[in-house]
């Protein structure tokens, strides 16, 4: 079989994400345009990048509990010691991705329960980040600030950074060899220990490329934000796994969609404010985001019968 | 001896009285009993949903409730609306806190059953519809609980207090059903191995609509008694106790793995949870420390708890 056919299954977040982006066009077109796309995902970015970040700890059979906090905690870093000591500040940021690594390969060392750790993880990186900002505020690093507001031509950052965290992803996970091996991880690791891997080492790169995806995500964020707090990325750990669960994703069997997670974690900011288009109050924003997810898994739910019975 | 050593509650216990001696070795022999009663009230409450999620996390490995504080937050909100105030209502009040939850439970599964979607995703879509609606009914208005039923969910009874009797009760039902019930059986067999369980007759998918069911109803009851006891029901009420009701189950010595279940465990990680914030407040570590020693407790329980099964 060397026929190279879509399925639909594999279509569905870009067809979810372009019915909810034709919906808002159709009610308000003033979107449609540079400003207005920009407006539309700009805050997107980060949480674009911790749903990567998700989807390879999620390749690999575990679940992170612990993204919000830890984006969170990042952005507490950037605003304060990497603006005040920007040395003392990229340290310690590699020392929270080598921290992230550590834990994978103690997670796969011990057999831990990943969900039980990263939920322990959560309450460490949501203290350490009390500690560095008892209270929000801080400021943004000048350069982060002029990177996140740089207007390229033809296309707004928001769409040309989601364009380019798609594609690296894409290569990374899907093309490189490397990533091949990964998500072999979450297939079958013991063929991949045959094949002459060691596996604790494996798994320590995993959890060690997710914790660089969450210092993005962190950076972007205050990037935006100009500012952060202890939690202001708490919301990012639920929304981090719909993302990649919406984007074609499965908790098991190494079965991601790198493009299809940045597409979940675009459609789900749609869902919120094409509420606001259709002039429903926004205590319905949450509620929305939930009901997209719910018929997005439904839609697939067809798709994969239909797929079972050709 | 040897078997009472091997009980997995135990530890969550030892755990608990160690930290409550060194709280009273700091702040002397007289706080003793306000301490204690302190922990006794807010344990229960963590040990009721602690229940609700040891019953899910039974049924094996994938099967989670995400959506417990956001049913306490709905319970909590709809049911003080429907008192308003008014005395004599608690009744009314309660019955509303328990149709929620039986509502959001069978949502929750339907979603699971129906959509074959995983617990963990079906049970986090449910929450966020659930939050919305809270958010919708809650309209920034804080309504106060009847008088009646806020002396009751803050009083005691031969001076214990009244929620923590409430748990403890609720905590035997649990424990009975599991060790002599014939339902508490049919949950560990799934637990164990579905599709054995399966076979041996026993109705697999009832049984894990009941799990859901039951934990959903547990924390439509703790959004109940915790808004009367706070004095009325604030969105985040339940924020904390997504965390906490995962926490105390993996303290409690309930495997993660699920088939086996421990109740006593539970209420022992309760207590312990709460014994070891409010030691750390009162040796004056700031709320981002307390944070993070919590954090390493959890994992470092995990990391023993793991050791000394592998070691079995």
């Amino acid at each position: 079989m060397t026929r190279h056919s879509i399925s639909p299954r594999k279509l569905l977040p870009l067809i979810s994400f372009s019915v909810l982006l034709i919906a808002t066009f159709a009610l308000q077109e003033r979107a449609m345009s540079y400003l207005g796309l920009n407006l539309l995902f700009n805050l997107t970015i980060p949480i674009a990048l911790a749903t990567i970040g998700q989807l390879l700890i999620i390749m690999v059979n575990d679940i992170d509990l612990s993204v919000g906090a830890f984006v969170s905690l990042v952005a507490c870093v950037v605003s304060t010691l990497l603006v005040q000591h920007p040395w003392l500040g990229w340290l310690a940021l590699a020392g929270l991705v080598l921290a992230y690594a550590a834990l994978g390969a103690l997670i796969h060392r011990f057999e831990l329960p990943a969900i039980v750790v990263t939920l322990g993880m959560s309450f460490i990186w949501g203290g350490l980040a009390l500690v560095i900002m008892p209270a929000p505020g801080g400021t943004s690093p000048e350069w982060l600030r002029a990177l996140m507001t740089v207007k390229p031509p033809l296309a707004p950052m928001a769409v040309v950074a989601a364009l380019l965290i798609a594609a690296a992803a894409h290569l990374l996970i899907m093309r490189s060899g490397i990533g091949t091996v990964l998500r072999g991880l979450g297939g079958n690791s013991r063929s991949v220990a045959r094949a002459g891997w060691r596996l604790s080492g494996l798994y320590a790169l995993t959890y060690g490329l997710a914790g660089v995806f969450g210092v993005l995500a962190g950076l972007t964020l205050v990037g935006l934000y100009t500012s952060s707090g202890a939690s202001v990325a708490s919301s990012y750990t639920l929304l981090s796994i719909a993302g990649v669960i919406l984007g074609g994703g499965e908790f098991i069997g190494g079965r991601v969609s790198p493009i299809g997670a940045v597409l979940g974690a675009l459609t789900l900011s749609l869902a919120g404010s094409l509420l606001a288009f259709m002039h429903i109050s926004p205590d319905w924003q949450i509620g929305a985001q939930g009901a997209v997810l719910i018929l997005v898994l439904a839609a697939r739910l067809l798709f994969t019968r239909r797929e079972a019975l050709l | 001896m040897q078997s009472l050593i091997s009980r997995p509650w135990l530890w969550a216990w030892l755990a608990a009285i160690a930290v409550f001696a060194l709280s009273i070795a700091l702040s002397g022999a007289s706080q003793a009993g306000g301490l204690l009663y302190a922990a006794l009230s807010f344990g229960a409450f963590a040990a009721i949903v602690g229940i609700g999620q040891m019953l899910v996390i039974t049924l094996g490995p994938g099967n989670i409730d995400l959506s417990i504080p956001a049913v306490m937050t709905l319970a909590g909100t709809l049911a003080l609306k429907a008192m308003d105030g008014a005395p004599g209502t608690a009744l009314l009040g309660l019955g509303v806190a328990l149709l929620v939850g039986l509502g959001c439970g069978a949502a929750n599964f339907a979603l699971i059953r129906l959509l074959r979607l995983p617990p963990i995703i079906a049970t986090l879509a449910a929450s966020l519809l659930y939050q919305s609606l809270a958010i919708w009914s809650n309209r920034g208005l804080r309504i106060k609980p009847p008088a009646a039923l806020a002396d009751f969910a803050t009083g005691r009874t031969l001076g214990v207090p009244n929620v923590a009797l409430i748990g403890v009760l609720l905590a035997l039902v649990v424990w009975w059903l599991l060790e002599r019930g014939l339902w508490g059986r049919w949950l560990l067999a799934t637990g164990q191995n579905p599709r054995a369980a399966r076979l041996a007759g026993v109705p697999v998918e009832r049984v894990r609509a009941s799990a859901y069911l039951s934990v959903a109803l547990l924390a439509g009851l703790t959004g109940f008694l915790l808004a009367s006891f706070s004095g009325g029901a604030a969105l985040n009420m339940g924020q904390q106790y997504l965390l906490l009701s995962i926490a105390v189950v993996v303290i409690g010595g309930t495997s993660i793995a699920g088939g086996f279940s421990n109740v006593p465990g539970v209420w022992g990680a309760a207590l312990f949870m709460f014994l070891v914030v409010s030691m750390l407040n009162a040796y004056g570590f700031d709320a981002g420390a307390r944070m993070m020693l919590t954090g390493m407790i959890i994992i470092g329980i995990v990391i023993a708890a793991n050791a000394r099964r592998r070691r079995a």
